[in-house]
């Protein structure tokens, strides 16, 4: 019994791929309507992926009892400047921090953006002004060099320290150690290379930076008084939340808050901050997908479109199928299995087309901020939609063809 | 009932154009015995059509009763007569119906791929067909590279395949010129005369009609006249 079944069902797929076969062209381009709504799912998918890995990736490699203080509240409602715009943070803030027990290192910051030159060359790129603990705080080493240290952050000193990405880009293979670039054509003195960190998907490079002692970003490149946030190592990943108290506390005390009023400064963790980010590029991967996954429909109408023109063609051919012994289901199944084949070869080359698209996306320097993974899942994902989309776009042209009667079909003109 | 393959008692269809009714058999009842080669006349709108879909079992009659190999086909459901489409009768067509773009062979196996039975090898049983009426040689000829001769013989052969208790022939050499005509009789008379294949044919021309050993004429539903050679 098991075995005529599958004799049965091996030859209904013979008779289906001769049926597609006799029409290479017509079933190719039906087919590739499937192809290119798998393909797109694939890519559009492999992108939002490498961006969700790609954040990971970072939040990973700073560590995970990071914490960042920022003035103003989070709740307050109304005038809300945003990251920086606050100027209620001040840098004895940052080092009265040291005192709370839970806390190992901190590093002030003031950051922004700035053209610097060395020789012809020029870049823009962004400033981070640190303290000297910051390769500590951020988990990150010196490859080349030194980090500037507490005494030339206490003097302001014109000193850097560049990312690997502009020490690329200004001094492609030459040794940056000791020579003067200019930022905002002040110079300043580099004394190290930061370790390269690589891409992260969607976010530009972490390695395009360079980092100056965060007295001279206040003094010399903004001429402000007050800091842009605070980066906070706890001791342990275990002590984040007794470090949090302990800040909130010390904060509360230093800029007088009264009890129960809201405090002017907040202090976020660093795997809040993952979180929120995953979450944003998991709701980016499912709109990709999306957008991708109607165009996968659209052609999943298209092979209903070619079914039904197909079992109109074919009507005379049906009624001889009838006359000499199919029954309706025969008929039903060959005509859904021929839908199925299409958009099962459809979803398998635009398999091979997706993780293609997105393996050239790595490749074009255009994207070159996309990091694009194809997951295993996303294949599967898009192959089982295909093979569905072929059983349900096939089955009304199919029963169409079963119910027809043999001998009209027959007599078909 | 014994050697009869075919009993048809009062058998009655009517048809419902929108409100009239139209009664293309009016109570036929006829046997037709096992090896006979009978040939069904009449003019158009005579109900020769619908007795052979009904003999065909591609339609039921309204009323009266159908045997087929002493089996009372007239109440079988629709997939019931697909079986028996499948393993009792052979169709062969005025416009020949084989699938284009297909080798001869192919066309020849087509029933064997809704048969249950595990006749042995597929190609084996559709290239001893086509030898019975003289195509092996071409059975991996396209459709389109045969003559119409060429290409009703394919049909017989596909009609044979089965093993059929009857082939029924639907104004079989109605798209032949008279030479091929000839052939293809000439192949149902001896598949008739030395294979004893029961075979039913429906023509309008009398010369076609002079093959068969049997003529019945049909006339408003009812035969009317029965005439032997």
């Amino acid at each position: 019994m098991i075995k005529r079944s599958i004799k049965h069902g091996l030859q209904t797929l013979r008779i289906a791929n001769r049926a597609l076969g006799r029409n290479k062209m017509r079933s190719f381009l039906t087919a590739l309507g499937i192809i290119i709504g798998v393909g797109a799912v694939i890519a559009m998918v492999s992108i939002g992926e490498g961006a969700k890995r790609g954040i990971e990736d970072r939040f990973a490699s700073m560590g995970t009892n990071l914490l960042f203080v920022s003035p103003g509240s989070q709740n307050q409602r109304g005038v809300h400047g945003g990251w920086g715009s606050m100027t209620t943070l001040k840098e004895d803030d940052a080092y009265a921090l040291l005192e709370c027990p839970a806390v190992q290192y901190i590093s002030p910051s003031v950051s922004a953006r700035a053209q610097t030159v060395y020789g012809n060359k020029n870049w823009n790129t962004s400033i981070s002004g640190t303290g000297e603990r910051y390769p500590e705080v951020r988990n990150w080493e010196v490859e080349l060099g030194t980090y500037f240290d507490e005494a030339l952050v206490k003097s302001a000193a014109k000193v850097c320290v560049l990312g690997a990405d502009v020490k690329t880009n200004l001094f492609e293979d030459e040794d940056p150690i000791g020579k003067v670039i200019r930022i905002k054509k002040i110079p300043f003195k580099v004394l190290g290379v930061l370790k390269k960190r690589g891409e992260s998907g969607g976010f530009g490079s972490r390695d395009d930076m360079i980092t100056i002692p965060y007295t001279t970003a206040m003094r010399r490149l903004q001429g402000i008084d007050y800091i842009q946030s605070v980066d906070v190592r706890a001791v342990s990943a275990e002590s984040m939340a007794e470090a949090v108290a302990q800040i909130q506390e010390v904060l509360r005390n230093r800029h007088r808050i009264a009890p129960g009023a809201e405090d002017d400064f907040t202090v976020r963790n660093m795997s809040e901050i993952a979180e929120t980010a995953a979450e944003a590029t998991q709701m980016m991967t499912v709109l990709l997908g999306s957008i991708a996954g109607i165009s996968l429909l659209v052609g999943g109408i298209g092979i209903m479109n070619i079914m039904l023109v197909s079992v109109t063609e074919r009507i005379r051919e049906i009624g001889l199928r009838m006359a000499v012994g199919a029954r309706e289901v025969d008929i039903l199944l060959q005509f859904l299995t021929e839908a199925i084949v299409l958009s099962l070869m459809g979803g398998l080359i635009g398999i091979a087309f997706g993780i293609g698209a997105s393996k050239l996306i790595k490749k074009i320097k255009m994207f070159s901020a996309f990091k694009t993974v194809v997951s295993a899942d996303s294949v599967m994902l898009a192959f089982f939609f295909a093979a569905a989309i072929g059983i349900f776009f096939g089955f009304y042209p199919a029963r169409k063809a079963s119910r027809l009667d043999p001998i009209e079909a027959l007599r078909y003109e | 009932m014994p050697g009869n393959v075919i009993e048809l008692r009062d058998l009655v269809k009517t048809y419902h154009v929108g409100e009239t009714e139209v009664r293309a058999l009016r109570g036929v009842s006829y046997a037709i015995g096992n090896g006979d080669f009978l040939a069904i006349m009449g003019p158009s709108g005579s109900g020769k059509s619908s007795l052979m879909n009904i003999l065909g079992c591609l339609d039921r009659p309204t009323s009266g009763e159908y045997f087929l190999d002493g089996e009372e086909v007239s109440t079988f459901d629709k997939n019931k007569l697909a079986r028996i489409r499948n393993t009792k009768i052979g169709f062969v067509f005025q416009s020949f119906n084989l699938l284009s773009r297909t080798t001869a062979l192919e066309n020849t196996e087509l029933p064997l791929l809704y048969s249950t039975m595990n006749g042995g090898d597929m190609t084996e049983r559709a290239l001893a067909a086509l030898a019975a009426v003289g195509l092996k040689d071409r059975a991996h000829h396209k459709t389109n590279q045969l003559s119409g001769g060429e290409q009703q013989r394919v049909a017989i052969a596909r009609a044979l395949l089965n093993n059929p208790t009857l082939i029924l022939a639907d104004e079989p050499t109605g798209n032949l010129d008279s030479t091929t005509s000839s052939e293809v009789m000439n192949i149902f008379k001896s598949l008739n005369e030395e294979k004893g294949m029961t075979i039913i044919m429906v023509t309008h021309e009398p010369d076609i009609a002079a093959w068969a050993g049997k003529r019945i004429y049909l006339k408003d539903g009812l035969i009317v006249r029965e005439e032997k050679s």
